[in-house]
This record gives structure tokens, C-alpha cells and sequence, in this order.
């Protein structure tokens, strides 16, 4: 094509990023693959939901001595059950990266194994989390108690709701690769998945660390 | 605790004459133009290419076609209140108070969520791709779904009128008027869950935005040769995603109130009314940049184009949008200086303020120096830039002098500032979603617009907008209070009267722009767009047929520079010959989907049951949205293939159309 | 849309999260997610006992379990996640570095505006008596 046109005109003389950069996406390469803008697509997204997550920790903060002469922290959280639901999620991320790493291999037997070992200790932490939900509210110390309790109840409620959805989708990222094995739209998903699973660890290093141990620490 | 949860027949108003007339027409106007699509047989037509469709351009063309049926709806809120104001001097006037609140908050709700965003994504939806140089946004099914939820969200908003009652809270809903106790109506419920379900929407489009810009360009299109408008569609998308997970998290926060007795915002239990007011307008004044930010790019592309010249100060430019994009999430507590923060507090955000005037300025500077030396040609939309030009410098600098916290303690909520953001917002927002609309109504549609109609709207409009607005800043300084029903200060009166007299120029001017569009439908032929390029344009959309065909460029372009398709234009125009015609290949392009319309269909069903405390109903709806992710990710088959003779037939039409165009060579 | 054609490490960008794809194998894979999860574990196990034992000053607490969190994210980011500061990274570290500025904003400003605020606040006791008045 450059052979029919003259060198192309420059306005301005810019001709900056360098048209011999061949990268795809930025650089003189044209669209970047489906996978990476998929990856990238889904990387924005977590990142927006960071932001909801920080508006409701930020709700927390605001809100954390305002317990209307109810209970604070230090009276409530039990740090055993605490680490425990951390310990589930450190090895449910662990699990998940082992999961990512056979659909890398295609091997699904290692795939079913890996995320089989995922939903496990994810189950295992919304229990702990659902009891202690349970504990609290039974001894009048639910979300109405007090705005300490409510922005509590939503901070670490959101939280669970998204561990919750993330469970229900790796169920139906199994039921996809038992059924259709490891097609490229499904590795996709696979990949969000990891990312949505990741992150939602970070976010619990938030929660543990903010609401749990400097609350108990106050 | 009924079946119906707290729905009954008497949620119907039928003793109040306005709400029931204003439903029965719309009724109507529904059943008939219902009616008309299926007797006519055009309902297969309708959902196989526009329901279903996932392409950018007929997905942008049906959100502005949402905004504009919303613009009447709102606009219709502003005549009922000008009016009221225009009468009710130390007399009642004819809406009730608990009427007018509604109406004011209804107004604001619309023209914000349902007019303008939906206006400027339709905008941006149309031509980001064109102007990228390829074949559509990076998730297709996920726009459709955007545009479809968005659209559930003005259905709700619009039911309320007839079933139920509006919030009469304003159009961000205050604790603790919001809360349960004193709102204990469905009016917030309305509110609330219509932009729950409507912001997802626009998060979702930010998502689709931001990844397109920077990961699907066309071969050479490095950052920086891509268009101004994509610039700013880029830093708007960016506060979209910042900024709505804030309005997400805020508005349930409310529910979560209102529902579930959380004491987040309540005035008993520990909760903190001001720290609504933090957290919304943390989302809010981002959203005045999402809301400003598409314009600055349209106004850049038209007066680029009808100046004859390329834009002044590109790099310029490119930073001033990228630095309003960051200042714009550091200001937010100007809109509640006067809630107590304090003084070392407000000065910052004062100070912060006044600092993201001055890349506006640089904008404005860059748009004059771009005329300067031009051969400027006042075209419909040079003239709606050029109205803004003047008319958003005044409102800048009265949102400056309130960015002062001295002066806004004495102007805060006063009807300065609604002057103050209408100026912009129709001055800057508006101008340039009609302007946008003027200029690539024929790339989207295939025929131009009547012209002699559309300088009659425009000198309608910013006359009305003139005379409607600038008696509010007087008002304001003589303190007139925001949202009153009534008054009785004899000064104030003539100055009402000359703005009700503007609402009914702007009148005309909406009654000129519908005339516009029924008159250009009807003498499409004569208006046609032949070849693509009806304004001698500069950027990649004007090198594709009007309308575009689905694959949008037969084979995607080669870019070598900014402004890539004004210089192919410049040596085909300087050969008298176009190059020479391209190697076509089949196109794979995504296949149509229901799932953004039955997501939507369900989130109806999903927010209207929530708000009547329907709970069987929202589980269902709940699950039948699951359902139709599940279904959609179980497709085998995601794309179609379009042949390559079948391209090259579509290519080559659009060539025959140029070449003889450019058969008389033009004198150099 | 045409797929492209699959991905060309050295040419394109790295999708977020995505596995080296240069052949290391999966047992360097492995190895890569062994130590981030021992060094996340130490750093839990640290907050943990950092926050009730005593050994640090109680009002560095809050200081140093931040210290301990942002660690963790980090090991979360480039371990688990494999964000790198390599040159296809760089769209995916941007991105990122955008959203903790946002959140940073968010948490940061509302907690300096609140505190402002409620310092300057009436008690809501007093306030609400002042208005049945």
C-alpha cells in the first residue's frame, strides 16, 4: 500500500510512536488480540469495583466509633474465626493459580482437581463468615444496632456477596469445560475468572486488616 | 403483606388531572406506534436489526433516540415549573407542593441519567469506532446490554408518573429527607432502583469504552494520532469508571437504609447525614466531567473541519483533557462548602476549583486560534460551537466565582447557581449533543439535515436559553432560593416572567428541531449523502459510505499520521484518482443477541417488584437474569461470516460514489 | 470480529493475569505461586500477631498493619497475578496505578472532610432536641 502512496504527510510532524513499533494495541500493530483485550476489558472492571469497595471502606472509617453506645470491634470480632476465614482464602488463591496454570496445560482432570480445591475453602470461608453473620445477629447486634454495625455488615456483606457470585461462576466455569473443553472464548472467562478471584483476596487484605485487626487493635 | 407486596390499585392517581393526561397521551402515542410496527409487518424488521443488534453505530443511533424522547419528557418538567413560577406570586399557582417537588426532581433525574448521557454515549457510540479505524467497540453484547438496561431505567423513572408517585427529594436524593421516615413513599424507591439498574449500564459502557480506546485502533494509530474526540471520549469513559461505583455504593447504601434499617445516613443510631452529601457528590462532579468532557471533543472535530484548518495546539490539548480528567476527582466538596468543613478544608478544594479552569482555557484558546487563519464556514454545527463558545465562558466564570467560598456562602442553592449549571450544561453539554447530532446525523442516517430549520432552532434555543437563564443569576443575588413553589417579593416577578418567556423560545426551538427531522426524513433524496463525506471532514468516519455497512472499512486502515484520511484525501484530490482499491477479505462480525434486551426485561421486572416489595417477583427476575447469562455463555456460535465478494460489492459502491466526486479535478 | 491472530509475546501487551506464556512450564508456574503464598502466609501471620502482642508501640499499630496489607496486595499483584513493570505491562500498571489514586481520593478525602466535618458538627443529641423544640 505505501508503494501507491507518497510518504504520508505530517501536519504537525509528529509521527510519534515510532511507526516501526509493530506492538498491537498502541503501537503501530493494529488491534490487539481478543484475549488481551478481553483481560483488559475484564482488569478495568475489577478496577471499578475497587472503587465501589472503597467507598463503602470508606463509609466504614467515617462510621467506625459511631456505635451509639452499642459495641464496638474490640467487643465482637473474634480473631480465631478471623484468621481461619483468611487462611481459606489465602489457599482458595492458591488453588486458583494452580487451576489457571492446568487450563494452561489443557489438562482438565488437574483443572477439575485445582478448582475443585478453589470452591472448597471459598465454601469453607462463607460459612465462617455466614456464622459469624448469624452470631451477631442473634445477640442484637445486627446492621440496626448501630452505623458502626451497618457500615460493618455492608463492607464485609458486599465482600461475601461477591465471594458468593464468584463461587456460583466457578461452578459454571467447571460445568463449561466438562462440556466443551478448553475453546478459546472459554479461556477467556477462565482468565477473568482468575482475576475476579485474585483480586477479591486483596480486597479481604483490606478487610481483615482495617475492619478486623486495627478494630480490635483500637 | 399482599401477593402485590404493597402495590394496589390506589397507586394509580387518578384524581390528579396532569399525571393522568400526561399518561394517557403517552399511552397513546405507545399503542399506536406499536400497532403500526406489527400491522405493518415490521416487527421481525425491528428485532432482527435494531433490537438484537450488538453494532455500535444502531445501538448509538437508538440512545439518541432515548435522549431526545427523554429531552421532551424533561423539557416538559421545565415549561410545568417555569410556568408555576411565573404565576404563583403571593397566589398558589397550579401545581401542589408535593407536585412541584416531584416535578423539579423528576426534571433533574431525566435530563442528567435519561437525556444527556444517553445522548453523548449514542455520540460516542456511533463514531469512536469510525474514528478509531475499526470494526466496533471491544464488547459488542455488553453495549447492547448497556443501552437496554439504561433504557429499563427510564422506563421506571417514566412509570412512576402513573403508578405510584416520583422522589420529591431533589434530584440527589438528601438524607434525612431520603430516609425511610420521611420519605416513607415509593417516590425514592423509583429513584433509587431506576439508577442502580441505569448506572450499571453507563459503568458498563465506560468498561467497553476505555478498552476500545486503548486497545483497538487501527494499523498506526499510535496514542498520539488519535482524535481529539476520542481524547476526551477516553478521559470521560476513565471518570465513568472512577466515579459510578461511587454512586453504586452510595445508592445502596440508601436502600440498605431504607430496606433493611441500616443507620448508614439515618439521624438516630450513630448514622451521618453529611457524609451522603461526601460520597455522592464524589460521584457527582466527576459526572459533570463525563457529562462536559465528549463535548470538548465534538466541538474540536467541528470547528477543526468548518474551519478548514487541522486543530490548533493538539498536544495541548491532549494534556488540558487529561488534566481536567485528574483535577476533576479533586474538587468535589465545592458543591458543600457550606456544609461546615471548615476553612483550611475549603480553601483547598476552592483553590483545586479555580486550578481546572485554566485547561478549559487553554481549550477555549486552542478553538479560537484554530479559527483564526481558517476559512470558517457557519454550518448548523459551527453555529451550536459557536453559541457555546460564548455561552459556556459565562457560565465557567460564574462557576469560578462560586468556587470562591466566601462568595458561595452567600449564593449556595440559590438560583445563581441553577443559572450557573444550566449555563453550562446547556451552554457546553447540550450544544454539543445537538451539535454532534447536526454533524453526524448524515454518517449515521445517509441524508443531511434541513439547514434553514436547524439555524432557526439554534437561534430559538440560544435566545430562550438567554432569556430563561440570565434573570436567575439577577434573582439569585437578590436571594431567590432553588426549587420554590411559591414567593412573594415583587422584585422577582418581571424577572420570572421574562424566564417563562425563554422556556417558550426554547419551545420553538425543540418545535423547529422536530420539524427538522420529519422534513429531512421526507426529502431524504434531495439530501442524500453520496459519498460520505458531506462536510469535507478530516478524521477516518468520513472515509466510509453514509451509513456505514457492518464491517464499517473493508479493510481497516492504514494510519500514518494525525488527521489520516484528510491527507489520503488531499493526494486523491490531487490526483483526481483514488488509490487504488484494496485486497478484500471475508469479515467475521459478532452475531445479533437478545441478551441485552431480555436483561433488561428482567432488571425491570427485577427493580419494579423491589420498589413494591414484590419479593417472589425480584427472586424470579433475579434468577431470570442469571438464567440469561448462563444461556448467552453457552453460545457455540458468536460471529457470521460476510463474504469477500459480498465486501467488495459494498466497497466498491461507495468508491464509484467517490471517484465521480472527484472527476472535475479542482484548481489548486 | 476477525480474530486475530494469537498472541506474540515481545509484540503485544500482556493481558492482566495472564500466565508467562514464554514455555517456562508449569513447574516454574507453580514454584512462582508456592512463594507468593508463603510469603502472603508470613505476612498474615505477622498482621495477626503484630496487632494483639504488644511488641510494637499502640499507636503505631494502625501504621504498621497498613505497611503489612500494602505488602501483601504487592505480593498478590506480581506473584499470584503476575503484574510486572516490564514493557507489556505497562497499559495493565497504568490502569492500576489510575485506580488506587481513585481509591486513595475516595478513602482519604471522605475520611479528612468527615473528621472535619464532625469536629465542626453539633452533637446529633443536641440537634435533635433543638429541633422538637
Amino acid at each position: 500500500m505505501s508503494a501507491a502512496y507518497p510518504a504520508a504527510q505530517d501536519p504537525h510532524h509528529l509521527g510519534h510512536g515510532k511507526p516501526e513499533d509493530e506492538s498491537r494495541g498502541h503501537g503501530g500493530g493494529g488491534p490487539a488480540p481478543v484475549r488481551v483485550v478481553v483481560g483488559y476489558g475484564f482488569w478495568i472492571f475489577l478496577l471499578s469495583d475497587f472503587v465501589m469497595f472503597s467507598s463503602f471502606f470508606a463509609s466504614f472509617a467515617v462510621l467506625a466509633n459511631a456505635t451509639a453506645a452499642g459495641p464496638s470491634g474490640r467487643q465482637l470480632f473474634s480473631l480465631d474465626s478471623v484468621a481461619w476465614e483468611t487462611g481459606c482464602l489465602l489457599a482458595s488463591s492458591f488453588a486458583c493459580g494452580l487451576a489457571s496454570l492446568a487450563a494452561g496445560a489443557r489438562s482438565r482432570p488437574w483443572y477439575f482437581v485445582a478448582m475443585a480445591a478453589t470452591f472448597a475453602p471459598g465454601a469453607a470461608f462463607l460459612i465462617l463468615e455466614g456464622h459469624e453473620f448469624a452470631q451477631l445477629l442473634a445477640s442484637g447486634d445486627g446492621p440496626q444496632r448501630s452505623a458502626f454495625l451497618s457500615a460493618f455488615f455492608a463492607l464485609v456483606g458486599c465482600h461475601g456477596v461477591h465471594v458468593t457470585l464468584g463461587l456460583m461462576w466457578l461452578l459454571t466455569m467447571m460445568a463449561q469445560v466438562f462440556a466443551k473443553g478448553f475453546r478459546a472464548d472459554i479461556l477467556r472467562r477462565i482468565l477473568c475468572f482468575t482475576l475476579f478471584w485474585h483480586a477479591l483476596d486483596i480486597v479481604w487484605v483490606g478487610i481483615f486488616t482495617v475492619v478486623y485487626l486495627t478494630g480490635v487493635a483500637r | 403483606m399482599t401477593i402485590l407486596g404493597r402495590l394496589s390499585l390506589s397507586a394509580i392517581p387518578l384524581n390528579e388531572p396532569l399525571p393522568m393526561a400526561a399518561g394517557g397521551a403517552v399511552l397513546i402515542a405507545v399503542v399506536a406506534v406499536l400497532a403500526w410496527i406489527v400491522l405493518s409487518g415490521r416487527l421481525p424488521y425491528l428485532w432482527r436489526e435494531w433490537i438484537t443488534s450488538v453494532d455500535h453505530k444502531r445501538i448509538g443511533v437508538m440512545y439518541c433516540v432515548l435522549a431526545m424522547l427523554m429531552l421532551l419528557r424533561g423539557f416538559t418538567d421545565a415549561i410545568m415549573m417555569r410556568t408555576q413560577q411565573a404565576v404563583a406570586f403571593r397566589a398558589p399557582g397550579f401545581l401542589p407542593p408535593q407536585h412541584f417537588d416531584q416535578v423539579f426532581s423528576a426534571h433533574g433525574t431525566i435530563m442528567i441519567f435519561f437525556m444527556a448521557m444517553p445522548f453523548l454515549i449514542g455520540l460516542m457510540n456511533i463514531v469512536l469506532p469510525l474514528q478509531l479505524g475499526v470494526r466496533d467497540v471491544a464488547f459488542p453484547t455488553l453495549n447492547s446490554v448497556s443501552l437496554w438496561l439504561t433504557a429499563t431505567g427510564a422506563l421506571l423513572v417514566n412509570l412512576s408518573l402513573v403508578v405510584g408517585e416520583f422522589a420529591r427529594t431533589g434530584w440527589l436524593p438528601f438524607p434525612p429527607l431520603s430516609e425511610l421516615r420521611y420519605s416513607p413513599g415509593v417516590g425514592v424507591d423509583y429513584y433509587l432502583w431506576s439508577l442502580e439498574i441505569a448506572g450499571i449500564g453507563s459503568l458498563l459502557t465506560g468498561v467497553n469504552f476505555v478498552t476500545t480506546i486503548l486497545k483497538l485502533r487501527a494499523p498506526g494509530m499510535t496514542y498520539f494520532r488519535m482524535s481529539m474526540f476520542c481524547w476526551t471520549s477516553l478521559a470521560a469513559s476513565l471518570l465513568i469508571v472512577a466515579a459510578f461505583p461511587v454512586l453504586t455504593a452510595t445508592l445502596a447504601m440508601l436502600i440498605l437504609d431504607r430496606y433493611l434499617g441500616f443507620h448508614f445516613f439515618t439521624d438516630t443510631g450513630g448514622g451521618n447525614v453529611m457524609m451522603f452529601m461526601n460520597l455522592i457528590w464524589a460521584w457527582g462532579h466527576p459526572e459533570v466531567y463525563i457529562l462536559i468532557l465528549p463535548p470538548f471533543g465534538i466541538y474540536s472535530e467541528i470547528v477543526s473541519t468548518f474551519s478548514s484548518k487541522p486543530l490548533f495546539g493538539y498536544r495541548s490539548m491532549v494534556m488540558a483533557t487529561m488534566a481536567i480528567c485528574l483535577i476533576s476527582f479533586m474538587v468535589w466538596l465545592h458543591h458543600f462548602f457550606t456544609m461546615g468543613a471548615g476553612g483550611d478544608v475549603n480553601a483547598v478544594f476552592g483553590i483545586a476549583s479555580m486550578i481546572i479552569a485554566v485547561p478549559t482555557g487553554v481549550k477555549l484558546f486552542s478553538w479560537l486560534f484554530t479559527m483564526y487563519g481558517g476559512k470558517v464556514r457557519f454550518g448548523t454545527p459551527m453555529l451550536w460551537s459557536l453559541g457555546f463558545m460564548f455561552t459556556f465562558t459565562i457560565g465557567g466564570i460564574t462557576g469560578v466565582l462560586m468556587a470562591v467560598p466566601p462568595a458561595d456562602f452567600v449564593l449556595h442553592n440559590s438560583v445563581f447557581l441553577v443559572a450557573h449549571f444550566h449555563n453550562v450544561i446547556i451552554g457546553g453539554v447540550l450544544f454539543g449533543a445537538f451539535a454532534g447530532y447536526s454533524y453526524w446525523f448524515p454518517k449515521a442516517i445517509g441524508f443531511k439535515l434541513h439547514e434553514g430549520l436547524g439555524v432557526a432552532a439554534f437561534w430559538c434555543w440560544i435566545v430562550g436559553f438567554y432569556l430563561a437563564f440570565m434573570p436567575l443569576y439577577v434573582l439569585g443575588l437578590e436571594g431567590m432560593t432553588r426549587r420554590l413553589q411559591h414567593y412573594d417579593v415583587p422584585g422577582w416577578h418581571p424577572w420570572l416572567l421574562v424566564a417563562a418567556g425563554g422556556t417558550a423560545l426554547i419551545l420553538a426551538g425543540i418545535l423547529c428541531q422536530i420539524a427538522q427531522l420529519v422534513v429531512s426524513i421526507r426529502r431524504r433524496e434531495a439530501l442524500r449523502d453520496a459519498t460520505g463525506d458531506p462536510w469535507d471532514g478530516r478524521s477516518l468516519e468520513w472515509s466510509t459510505a453514509s451509513p456505514p455497512p457492518a464491517f464499517n472499512f473493508a479493510v481497516l486502515p492504514d494510519v500514518h499520521g494525525l488527521e489520516a484520511y484528510w491527507d489520503v484525501k488531499q493526494k486523491a484530490r490531487d490526483a483526481a484518482q483514488l488509490g487504488p482499491e484494496p485486497k478484500y477479505r471475508p469479515i467475521e462480525m459478532p452475531r445479533n443477541s437478545p441478551t441485552g434486551f431480555v436483561c433488561a426485561f428482567f432488571a425491570t421486572f427485577l427493580g419494579f417488584a423491589c420498589i413494591w416489595h414484590i419479593w417472589w417477583l425480584a427472586i424470579a427476575a433475579a434468577l431470570g437474569a442469571f438464567a440469561t447469562f448462563v444461556v448467552f455463555a453457552w453460545r457455540d456460535r458468536t460471529e457470521y461470516l460476510i463474504p469477500a465478494e459480498e465486501v467488495a460489492r459494498i466497497d466498491r459502491a461507495n468508491r464509484a460514489a467517490r471517484q465521480a466526486a472527484l472527476a472535475p479535478a479542482e484548481p489548486a | 470480529m476477525t480474530e486475530i491472530s494469537g498472541y506474540e509475546p515481545g509484540v503485544d501487551d500482556a493481558a492482566p493475569g495472564d500466565e508467562r506464556l514464554d514455555g517456562s512450564g508449569v513447574a516454574q508456574g507453580v514454584r512462582g505461586y508456592l512463594i507468593g503464598l508463603a510469603l502472603a502466609a508470613a505476612l498474615t501471620a505477622a498482621s495477626f500477631y503484630f496487632a494483639r502482642s504488644g511488641v510494637i508501640w499502640a499507636p503505631a499499630i494502625p501504621a504498621a498493619l497498613t505497611a503489612l496489607a500494602v505488602a501483601q496486595m504487592g505480593v498478590h499483584l506480581v506473584f499470584f497475578l503476575h503484574i510486572t513493570t516490564g514493557a507489556d505491562n505497562t497499559n495493565n500498571v497504568l490502569a492500576l496505578a489510575f485506580g488506587v489514586l481513585i481509591v486513595a481520593l475516595i478513602i482519604g478525602g471522605s475520611v479528612w472532610i468527615m473528621a472535619n466535618m464532625n469536629h465542626n458538627m453539633m452533637p446529633t443529641a443536641q440537634l435533635m432536641r433543638m429541633a422538637r423544640s
